[in-house]
């Protein structure tokens, strides 16, 4: 039988996540290995602190709490540019119960807000610790063990932020892959850009070669298309039964400048 | 282990049960206290058939932690109709034809009345989205659309009289 321990803060949660222990978000990945009898321990930790629950959009950065729910993220207007991701994550039942931090922790080919919380330069708060960049905590998240409890990330101006996912099913579907890009310019060019995929890797992963490519660049069809050649170098996708590592490569470029153009799919 | 007591409002009624440390939801609901109006499909959050209402919000209740229910309000499908007087969702369900082998249904029903509560008034793609986390292998959805945009038109709040007999 499995033990729940609930804690009042998510430093002490974080005291109690020791041997084996999982700690539980919303539920939608720990209960489901609950129900199929792969959850190998017999302690869930969880925490009822409010902090993990707000979201700040005051300070220079915005932070949403790692419990706040895609639910929470639609209903902010001063998230808005997120709630196409939120959206894009299950139906309403499972928005009002998946919370940003598990997203983080969600497998291959899932994890699709956490492509846009990477694109956004996310860092991660990690109770009893600091901050971290996201980049490298998802390299890393398959032995973390430890409680999340924020993650922040940079307010883009508007029109700067861009997010497809693609799926074969509509209206919603699991990812073929989806795409995130912050986009900043200075003097009408490309500076900076961050580009982001998910269920091109094993986690949500950066396209480092595209990012250079656009660096200095218009974003135009002739100053993207250095960009286009990268990604197909840029990832290594993995086959799983939604498409095969070679279709993903292929249609990466065509997805990119979609995303990057704004194009309009019928 | 010890089992861990839960109070909560189950359509309405106080409801106290003991459950197993990690049990789901669904399980408490239909073992513990004989709900059997939400069913198991996927037990992975796919097939949305075991949707409820808790606190008016739509959530899987087969992911569902049921310790954190604990004060709070779960409405089923058991509690959409009143003694023989169907739901208006039901009976537009009914009348569309929107159930088939009926696996889905109740999880459809409670999905569309978590839209309905909140927008009563919603467009063809706004049914679409509330239901996108709920499968049905019959009907091809367009009923079932159909019918969530009647009871909608009809005002979803309205209680149907007719149909007493087919409870």
């Amino acid at each position: 039988m499995i033990a729940v321990e609930t804690y009042a803060s998510a430093d002490q949660a974080a005291t109690a996540l020791h041997g084996d222990a999982v700690f539980l978000g919303g539920g939608t990945l720990i209960m489901r290995a609950v129900n199929y009898g792969d959850l190998k321990t017999e302690r869930i930790v969880r925490s009822t602190d409010p902090a993990m629950k707000s979201i700040s959009t005051s300070g220079e950065r915005i932070s949403i709490g790692a419990a706040a729910t895609m639910s929470d993220v639609m209903l902010n207007p001063q998230l808005a540019f997120l709630a196409p991701v939120a959206r894009s994550i299950g139906g309403p039942a499972v928005r009002n119960m998946a919370t940003v931090g598990g997203n983080l922790f969600a497998s291959h080919p899932y994890g699709d807000f956490a492509v846009a919380l990477l694109a956004l330069d996310g860092r991660v708060s990690v109770a009893g610790s600091g901050e971290e960049d996201l980049g490298a905590f998802l390299a890393r998240r398959s032995s973390f063990s430890g409680v999340v409890t924020e993650v922040s990330i940079a307010r883009p101006a508007t029109g700067d932020f861009r997010y497809r996912k693609v799926s074969r099913i509509k209206p919603k579907g699991v990812s073929v892959m989806s795409l995130a890009a912050w986009l900043p310019r200075s003097g009408g060019r490309l500076s900076g850009a961050r580009v982001a995929f998910g269920a091109m890797g094993n986690t949500p992963v950066r396209a480092n070669g595209v990012e250079r490519a656009l660096e200095g660049a218009n974003l135009d069809v002739s100053g993207i298309a250095e960009a286009l050649r990268a990604v197909r170098t840029d990832l290594q996708p993995p086959d799983d039964p939604i498409a095969s590592s070679w279709y993903r490569s292929e249609v990466a470029p065509v997805h990119l400048r979609r995303l990057l153009l704004d194009e309009e799919v019928s | 282990m010890a089992k861990v007591p839960v109070r909560f409002t189950l359509n309405g009624r106080e409801t106290a049960l003991f459950v197993d440390g990690g049990a789901n939801l669904l399980d408490v609901l239909r073992r513990g206290a004989g709900d059997l109006s939400p069913k198991y499909g996927c037990g992975q959050g796919t097939c949305g058939t075991c949707t409820v209402l808790v606190d008016g919000e739509a959530h899987l209740s087969c992911l569902t932690l049921a310790e954190i229910i604990e004060g709070r309000s779960v409405s089923t499908v058991s509690g959409l109709s009143n003694g023989p007087d169907l739901h208006a969702l039901q009976t537009c369900f009914m009348e569309n034809f929107a159930a088939q082998c009926g696996y889905c249904t109740s999880g459809m029903l409670m999905a569309a009345k978590a839209l309905l509560d909140t927008n009563p008034n919603p467009t063809r793609d706004e049914v679409i989205e509330a239901i996108s986390g709920n499968l049905c292998r019959c009907t091809g959805y367009e009923p079932i659309i159909d019918a969530i945009l009647l009871a909608a038109e009809r005002g979803q709040g309205n209680r149907s009289p007719s149909y007493g007999s087919a409870r």
